[in-house]
């Protein structure tokens, strides 16, 4: 008993101290800090504000590379697919 | 920066990427002339069209160091000059002037709003500015946006507020615009989507029913702050926004462009949309919706009109009917031309447009007419309700050759360049550089050629073969020549310049002996040194001669306005000066030369001067002295100067350098040409005659000879050996030796004439030709060769001098499809559009692609294989199978159905084609179906090697098909390139960087023995040696890493490999780790990477090739004491002249991995642009003269590249 409890004091602490820090019910897609659909999200916005790399990707598909920006951004909305379920 | 690595590089550039970024127009020098600053890559041009001839110049280029993201160009009330905003990967919004005066680009203002680097949520992406000056929003992707007041203070300098936010989460921007509302507060519209609702419903329904907004932001001038003013609902596909005009000068609003409609949009205002005329043809699918991917809006005379561009690269002209009472009442739209899809289009108020094209190279239109009265259809937006549900009758246009654009000039482009060859394939003294770039049917085979660009003017054939030639004017007030004067073996030929040449008699030179030299002398009087003496006629034709002493000739002469120096056959030195009266006097003592005299110089008259002080001497005996020409030490040595070998000519100029002591002055240097073939440049100290600071070049097998010329308005340096050379000071004020692309000259002099104000005459065998050189700023020529389709990969042949170019375009009809389609079509329907300026006709899921033989040196496309039944080629090799006695085969991989994202194909081939008639042209064999398409493929020990998938597989040729031979799983993704040396194979993964695999014969297996720890995108690789690896990644990252030796020996120790198979593997990958030991972020993506030669007698460097059209070098460097003193000078560079745009050199370098063992020479370069007391303190921090550093620099090029 007093194991688990100086865990959670342990992981109280190190919530406090760095923000982001998960517990052990975090979803994978709410994770705080890292959510995996923050991840697609700033590629996509790497995508496009790195102009060789929008520009390898319009040679490659033929596509003006004006398409291919709003083509990115447009996944950006939901770019991992639906949220899951809360649980509540 | 440099850990413990013992490797260094110097990265160097060659050719500064050419694709543009983003293209802006103002007046930014604060005249009524419109210029043009773009964006190209790391790099900020200044571009100024010259509407008289037609052409556009580049002024400056500076680089950044950062990636420019955005420009805009802004102008304060009441001003004439604008100011341009780069919004960068620095966090800061910075504000630049250009000033015409000294020519460069001053930092006036630098507000940090964020960190560093290209994120999400960090404002530089969009940039719009109020159309009035008065302030400029720039925003972020997602949720922020920031608003900075601009004006003016007391002093009328130009002022920036502290930023105004305007933040949404969960917002998008799509597109950003400043809207034209006169002078009521700005306002700002952007396209956005809010997606908060859709991250928290699970089902679905709330993405379903996402609506793109416009937005107007509007900034309170008089309050300070933005409000969010208006929005409404706009349609879902929209992509795209334009200003219109407003205040006085139209009814305000944003044409907002999406899929297949334009529409009219407008706070308060009625909707209007008309759609997007597609073209018809019958290769055309009439279903296919265009969208709208550039575009301009131009103002004249009250009137305003828009081109905008569809995907196609058709222009489209919209206009607008209003009145001010109720605003807009209808949108036209009509047909205009087509022009290459472009990243930027500009038009200027000479009636130019300017293309700055995503591929390919940048047009400059001139406009023969608006388009106003032609028969093109006009649609109208009455005809079209402004529900973007509503799809009534999609409207259709015929495409046709231009008619209101006629091309004036197209800009060379090499964006971008997907891969490249170094080889010397016409026995040049340099190799060239072969490349493919272009996208599209707009791709090229390009040659590059080290040299500049000359113009022929006049090439005739004389009666023999002369040994010199000159040009003269009459009198010193004289601007152009007006004799062209030839020494022949046994004669002196004059012709006179003016509307015809021809011959002329009564000149009063001696035209029975040959000529050693000729000179305008004095005010009036002209001068022809001979073998035998020295005639001086004067104006009045009185000739006054100096015979040669007795059973002695002059060898070698120099003359100046008033100085005459000969040398004779005895070694003497004649020495004459002009008095007052136009006399010449000679100096009673004659100077006696320890060995026969070769060469002399005397130098031009100082301004202001009466004479030049120093002779330079040239001796056989492999020297060079340096007599002074004082009054009171005629003729007294100065300085002696050993050779190599015995000089064949000698030139004593001034030149502009930017080392000398105060700026912009000049300095004296001796040029020295040898008979080896070798030039030197040493500076000439103007009061102690003392040479420093000497400069060496190997030109070419012989003598060489130098004349002093005038290019652009600067003194020159002709330099002729085998080829002739030009000697100038470049745009950072760097002496530049570069080559002409003109044949080998045997003499050359200044010409200078009413029709051609600068050029140079010279000897080439028995013809006299006369040209000019247009640029100094292109020291590379290009000659393309036009490709079908984007190019792949090339492949050079391993004996002759022939490519073969794979080329695939995706989404595109091959040709045999396009011909059912045009057999299958009703009349009037067939006429098929030239691909170069239409494009290929589309069709989802095509593929067209080919398979071409070009021959570089005869300059044409020798035989083109269009692959049919929907294959792509990816991959090319040339393989000797040793089961066909050796015998060369051209092998392509190819893949069936490919769709790209995500990756899936129904299934690959290989080809095997026979090289028939050395080479120029190509048999098929046969082809072999596989799981997936090879991207790589490689000649292995007599079999062939293709990288399918994750596997590595060895084939054999067999009759009917290849024959499966070995393979293994090396990868873990895709491997898409493939190096070899020995038993080792060099592997490199698409995402997963390289692995090293090593065959085992014996075994017949491939066993990865080591591979990298961090994941590179892998895009090109280079093997340097045996152990090591240099490559490129896609995210712009160059790279070397190298195999440990103990696992490198003991890959090859075993020959059976057991050993390395049953070694445990570590932290689940291959037993060993590669060490990283260079890392540099170029920015540009590399597309090849080689180990070449760029210059004779120059080290091997790591050529690279990038993306958006660079050509960069790695040069190794050989000493430690030059790493140290180039880590230290660009130690001070970062500190002394930090990037403009406000990015830290450093980090900027160390985009994705922290910059390890490479020098950065661009920044190292900008030393020499620096004011002169900076360059003194950084010298003197590296304990050297500011000379001694430049000339480090300078050198550090010049040994590899040019």
């Amino acid at each position: 008993m007093a194991d688990k409890l100086r865990a959670t004091q342990q992981l109280e602490q190190l919530q406090a101290r760095y923000v982001g820090t998960g517990h052990a019910d975090t979803t994978k897609l709410y994770q705080p800090l890292f959510p995996p659909h923050r991840i697609p999200k700033d590629t996509y916005a790497s995508y496009i504000g790195h102009p060789p790399l929008l520009e390898y990707m319009s040679v490659a598909t033929g596509e003006p590379m004006a398409k291919m920006r709003t083509r990115f951004i447009e996944k950006m909305i939901q770019p991992v697919g639906k949220p899951p379920e809360k649980e509540d | 920066m440099s850990g413990n690595s013992n490797m260094f590089m110097y990265s160097l550039t060659v050719l500064q990427p050419s694709a543009i970024t983003q293209a802006i127009l103002g007046a930014f020098s604060g005249k009524k002339q419109q210029e043009i600053i773009v964006a190209q890559g790391s790099r900020l041009s200044l571009l100024r069209p010259d509407a008289a001839q037609g052409k556009v110049h580049s002024v400056l280029t500076i680089e950044v160091f950062g990636i420019i993201r955005c420009l805009a160009a802004f102008r304060l009330a009441g001003s004439s000059k604008d100011y341009v905003i780069v919004g960068s990967d620095s966090g800061r919004i910075t504000i630049l002037e250009y000033q015409p005066q000294v020519n460069r680009f001053h930092r006036l203002h630098l507000e940090t709003f964020g960190k560093s680097g290209v994120r999400r949520v960090i404002p530089g992406q969009f940039l719009a500015c109020d159309p009035k000056g008065r302030a400029c929003l720039i925003s972020s992707v997602e949720k922020n946006k920031l608003v900075y007041v601009l004006n003016r203070n007391a002093q009328a300098e130009l002022t920036i507020s502290s930023p105004l936010e305007a933040h949404k989460p969960h917002c998008l921007v799509f597109a950003l615009v400043a809207l034209d509302v006169g002078y009521d507060n700005p306002v700002f519209a952007a396209l956005e989507v809010d997606y908060g609702e859709s991250d928290q419903d699970a089902t679905g329904f709330a993405y379903e029913s996402i609506e793109k907004m416009l937005v107007y932001y509007e900034l309170d001038l008089g309050l300070n702050h933005v409000v969010r003013k208006w929005s409404d609902t706009v349609d879902r596909s929209a992509n795209i926004l334009f200003q219109v005009p407003g205040g006085t000068d139209g009814p305000s609003g944003v044409l907002v462009c999406a899929e297949d409609s334009i529409y009219y949009r407008h706070m308060g205002r009625s909707t209007h949309r008309v759609p997007i005329p597609r073209r018809r043809g019958a290769c055309e699918d009439p279903n296919r919706r265009r969208t709208i991917v550039s575009g301009v809006m131009h103002k004249m005379r009250g009137a305003f009109f828009f081109l905008l561009q569809t995907e196609d690269g058709d222009l489209l002209k919209v206009t607008l009917d209003y009145d001010d009472e109720s605003g807009v009442s209808r949108i036209k739209v009509k047909y205009f031309d087509t022009v290459p899809i472009a990243s930027s289009l500009c038009i200027l108020k000479s009636g130019f447009l300017f293309v700055a094209s995503e591929g390919g190279n940048h047009h400059f239109y001139q406009f023969e007419k608006l388009g106003d009265d032609d028969d093109e259809i006009e649609f109208s937006s009455d005809s079209f309700s402004p529900d973007p549900l509503d799809r009534t009758g999609p409207i259709y246009f015929h495409p046709r050759a231009p008619e209101n654009l006629s091309l004036v000039e197209a800009i060379d482009s090499m964006n971008p360049l997907v891969d490249c060859k170094i080889a010397n394939l016409t026995d040049d003294d340099a190799p060239q550089i072969y490349t493919v770039c272009g996208s599209g049917p707009r791709s090229t085979f390009r040659t590059l050629k080290h040299g500049l660009e000359t113009t022929e003017i006049v090439s005739s054939e004389l009666p023999g073969v002369p040994s010199a030639v000159w040009t003269t004017k009459l009198t010193n007030g004289d601007e152009f020549d007006a004799y062209i004067v030839l020494s022949f073996t046994n004669g002196t030929l004059v012709l006179s310049i003016g509307e015809t040449v021809e011959e002329v008699t009564d000149t009063g030179f001696l035209s029975s002996a040959p000529t050693l030299a000729v000179q305008q002398l004095g005010e009036d009087a002209l001068l022809q040194v001979h073998p035998k003496g020295i005639r001086h006629i004067r104006a009045d034709r009185r000739v006054n001669e100096w015979p040669a002493p007795q059973h002695r000739s002059i060898v070698a002469a120099s003359t100046n306005s008033r100085q005459v120096a000969v040398a004779l056959s005895s070694g003497e030195i004649v020495y004459f000066e002009m008095d007052n009266d136009g006399q010449l006097a000679e100096y009673e003592e004659k100077k006696e030369m320890s060995g026969t005299v070769t060469c002399l110089s005397l130098g031009e008259v100082p301004e202001g001067r009466m004479r030049s002080s120093f002779l330079a001497v040239g001796c056989d005996d492999a020297t060079v002295r340096i007599l002074s020409l004082d009054p009171d030490s005629t003729l007294e040595s100065k300085s002696v100067q050993a050779l190599t070998s015995a000089p064949s000519s000698l030139c004593i100029m001034s030149m502009p350098d930017s080392a000398s002591e105060t700026s912009r002055s000049s300095t004296l240097y001796l040029h020295i040409g040898l008979y080896s073939g070798v030039y030197l440049r040493t500076v000439l100290d103007t009061v102690t005659g003392e040479l420093t600071d000497t400069r060496t070049r190997f030109l070419g097998p012989k003598p060489v000879k130098i004349f002093k010329v005038v290019a652009q308005g600067l003194p020159s340096v002709l330099a002729l050996s085998s080829r002739p050379w030009l000697g100038y000071s470049d745009a950072r004020g760097q002496f530049m030796l570069t080559p002409l692309t003109y044949p080998m000259l045997e003499w050359g002099w200044t010409f200078s004439s009413e029709q051609c104000p600068e050029g140079m005459v010279g000897i080439q065998g028995q013809n006299l030709r006369i040209f000019t050189i247009e640029k100094l700023t292109d020291n590379l020529q290009q000659e393309s060769i036009p490709l079908s389709y984007t190019p792949r990969k090339m492949l050079k042949h391993p004996d002759q001098p022939i490519f073969y170019v794979v080329e695939a375009d995706a989404n595109t009809l091959s040709v045999a499809t396009k011909q059912k389609l045009l057999d299958s079509a009703q009349n009037g329907d067939t006429n098929e559009l030239a691909p170069v300026e239409f494009g290929n006709p589309r069709g989802e899921g095509h593929w067209a692609s080919c398979i071409s033989v070009v021959d570089p040196v005869g300059k044409e496309v020798t035989q083109r294989i269009e692959l049919e039944e929907n294959e792509a080629a990816f991959s090319i090799a040339a393989v000797s199978f040793s089961s066909q006695d050796d015998e060369w085969f051209l092998v392509v991989g190819t893949g069936k159905d490919t769709r790209l994202s995500p990756r899936k194909s129904a299934n690959g081939y290989i080809h095997i084609y026979r090289f028939i008639n050395d080479g120029k042209e190509l048999e098929f064999i046969h082809k072999t179906k596989v799981d997936e398409p090879p991207l790589a493929l490689l000649g292995f020990q007599g079999r062939l090697l293709a990288g399918i998938g994750k596997d590595l597989k060895i084939y054999d040729l067999g009759m009917k098909q290849l024959l499966r031979k070995a393979q293994g799983q090396v990868a873990p993704n895709l491997i898409n390139g493939l190096q070899t040396q020995g038993s080792r194979i060099i592997v490199s993964d698409v995402q997963e960087s390289v692995t090293y695999v090593v065959y085992k014969y014996q075994d017949n297996r491939l066993i990865p023995f080591a591979d990298d720890m961090i994941p590179r995108f892998t895009t090109c690789t280079a093997m340097v040696d045996y152990e090591t690896v240099a490559g490129g990644d896609r995210f712009g990252n160059f790279w070397i890493v190298r195999c440990p030796q103990k696992a490198s020996d003991e890959s090859d120790e075993d020959p059976a490999g057991g050993h390395l198979i049953h070694e445990r593997s570590y932290l689940q990958g291959a037993p060993n780790r590669l060490n990283l030991m260079c890392h540099f972020y170029p920015q540009d993506i590399p597309t090849s990477v080689q180990k070449a030669q760029l210059v004779t007698g120059g080290r091997d460097t790591l050529v690279w090739t990038g993306l958006q059209g660079t050509i960069g070098l790695m040069v190794p460097f050989v000493s430690r004491e030059d790493v140290d003193f180039f880590q230290t000078l660009e130690q001070h560079m970062r500190t002394e002249d930090a990037p403009i745009a406000g990015r830290d050199h450093l980090i900027y370098r160390s985009y994705y991995v922290p910059v390890k063992g490479v020098i950065d020479g661009d920044l190292c370069e900008n030393f020499s642009l620096l004011s002169r007391d900076k360059k003194a303190m950084i010298a003197a921090e590296l304990d050297r003269s500011v000379r001694e550093v430049e000339r480090k620099i300078a050198d550090m090029r010049s040994r590899v590249a040019y």
